[in-house]
């Protein structure tokens, strides 16, 4: 059936009765939403994250704004514009921001699921690295780049001893 | 394995082997991973991304498995080739058309791949036929145990996995299910289904994944939430639902076969006839009237070709499939001819056989 506002396939179907008579519509999603006869009950993500963002940002837009991401660079905005993190500190470095972005998401903000044996088994290197990356993250802001950069390979080495680079 | 000799058959996925392969056409486990120490794909640069493809391909070949891996580099492999690999569902679009190092390793029977530098630095993917989601679970989980052995994950005890889009953090894991639903469709009644599917935080999407269109009637259910939520959970809500929807279809399907019996044996029968006679043929109208025919063959309304062909032309007929059984490329204007000629033949070939 086509939407009686335009050519799409109609899939909202109402039935009012007015003055005893009845009255029938078929509309398209678009058309329907429109006619505001249709709440959104999609999940959009993208409406989400933006919502969500705007929230975040009204009030504090100069404190987010200054948010970068030590170990990748990229700041707090250009995430919001692209909706992908940059490394994985990002959800260290974002962290107030994201945490109620992930409720929204996930109706969740805790990983209940599968652990990692080796990551685990490396909780306290984790623990360890974190405490070094904040670090890393005063001596940036501090312009004390010679301790920047040994921090930064005393990360690099403590995180993996067998990797490249 | 060679990329030619794939189209020689049609993966393990398209076989209809597994329970309810009338309806359900396939059971997919993704897992997205990424090493630690590197940005997101999106954000390394080439001679990272290079980085990142050479470590995991070197770790991906010594993983303690009885399954042979053989890499694809997408890189360097035609175009041709990788619209192929995305035609089987071992590679998405997305990987497909992106830019530099990246690559697949596909297991035997391809019911394994892991994408390198896709959105995440590791999608690993079981997809297995029929409704088989705890068996696909359980491949996808000891490859992940097994690639976790020699590979530091970004993973945090409070967040989980850590992946490039938010929509993914937690397990990073997405359960999918292939339905065909061309009762649903042809009762109108799919409609409810998403709405249904969709207030329990479902997603539903066509054939070949994020923002395709729903051709064939063939529909992929899966799930949104990754955080808060074990893989079990996760999983179990899936495969609780799922039940539920291919008992609408069958019901769908009684009521057609009750009701209309003459107009859907028409539509078959017209479908078949059109699919062995006609001279220009789309990919799109190809798979609406295969889905037909599909139908027509699990009602019995259709004894000429069995289920199993049926599955195999609809990816055979696909664009890259066409062009490599063929051994030549070929613009779409020839496309529509070929694949045309191309079920003619194969169709007349059941005739005689029969």
């Amino acid at each position: 059936m086509k939407c009686q506002s335009c050519e799409q396939t109609a899939t909202v179907h109402l039935t009012e009765i007015v003055n005893g008579k009845k009255k029938e519509r078929h509309l398209c999603p678009d058309c329907a939403k429109q006619q505001q006869l249709l709440k959104q009950t999609d999940m959009n993500i993208n409406a989400i994250l933006q919502s969500v963002f705007t929230q975040n940002v009204s009030g504090e837009v100069n404190a987010l704004s200054q948010l970068t991401c030590p170990s990748c660079g990229i700041k707090y905005m250009e995430f919001k514009a692209a909706g992908r993190c940059g490394c994985p500190n990002d959800y260290d470095a974002f962290r107030e921001p994201l945490l109620p972005l992930l409720e929204r998401i996930h109706r969740g903000r805790r990983h209940v699921g599968k652990v990692p044996v080796h990551a685990l088994k490396h909780a306290a290197v984790q623990t360890e690295l974190r405490a070094l990356r904040q670090q890393l993250r005063t001596a940036v802001e501090q312009e004390a780049y010679e301790e920047a950069a040994r921090l930064r390979d005393l990360i690099r080495q403590k995180e993996h001893p067998d990797e490249p680079g | 394995m060679n990329l030619d000799s794939l189209t020689q058959n049609s993966g393990e996925w398209l076989r209809a082997v597994g329970p309810e392969a009338d309806i359900v056409i396939s059971s997919r486990i993704r897992l997205a991973r990424n090493l630690s120490s590197f940005p997101f794909t999106n954000r390394a640069n080439t001679h990272q991304k290079a980085e990142i493809e050479q470590y995991l391909q070197g770790r991906l070949q010594k993983l303690d498995i009885d399954l042979q891996l053989d890499y694809f580099n997408l890189a360097t492999i035609t175009p041709l080739d990788r619209q192929l690999l995305v035609e089987r569902q071992l590679v998405s679009r997305e990987l497909a058309n992106s830019e530099g190092p990246r690559g697949v390793a596909v297991g035997a029977n391809e019911i394994v791949s892991v994408m390198i530098n896709e959105e995440d630095h590791v999608r690993l993917q079981v997809i297995r036929s029929g409704f088989s989601m705890d068996e696909a679970w359980q491949e996808a989980d000891r490859l992940d145990d097994k690639l976790e052995e020699k590979v530091p994950y970004a993973f945090s005890e409070e967040l989980g996995y850590l992946t490039a889009c938010p929509t993914n953090v937690g397990t990073g894991l997405r359960a999918s299910v292939m339905l065909h639903l061309p009762a649903l469709v042809l009762t109108k009644q799919i409609e409810k289904v998403f709405r249904a599917l969709q207030k329990i935080n479902l997603a539903v999407r066509g054939l070949y994944g994020e923002g395709s269109r729903a051709s064939g009637d063939f529909y992929q259910i899966s799930n949104q939430v990754t955080l808060g939520k074990s893989e079990t959970t996760i999983i179990n809500e899936i495969r609780d639902v799922i039940p539920q929807i291919i008992a609408y279809e069958r019901q769908a399907r009684q009521t057609l076969t009750r009701e209309s019996r003459p107009l859907i044996l028409d539509r078959v029968k017209r479908a078949f006839g059109v699919l062995k006679s006609a001279a220009m043929m789309t990919s799109e109208e190809t798979m609406d009237l295969l889905s037909s025919v599909r139908l027509g063959v699990n009602l019995g309304l259709i004894d000429d070709i069995n289920i199993v062909v049926v599955n195999q032309l609809f990816i055979h007929t696909q664009p890259a499939h066409l062009q490599k059984l063929l051994g030549r490329e070929l613009d779409s204007e020839e496309r529509n001819s070929e694949r045309a000629r191309f079920l003619r033949n194969r169709l007349s070939e059941m005739d005689s056989m029969n």
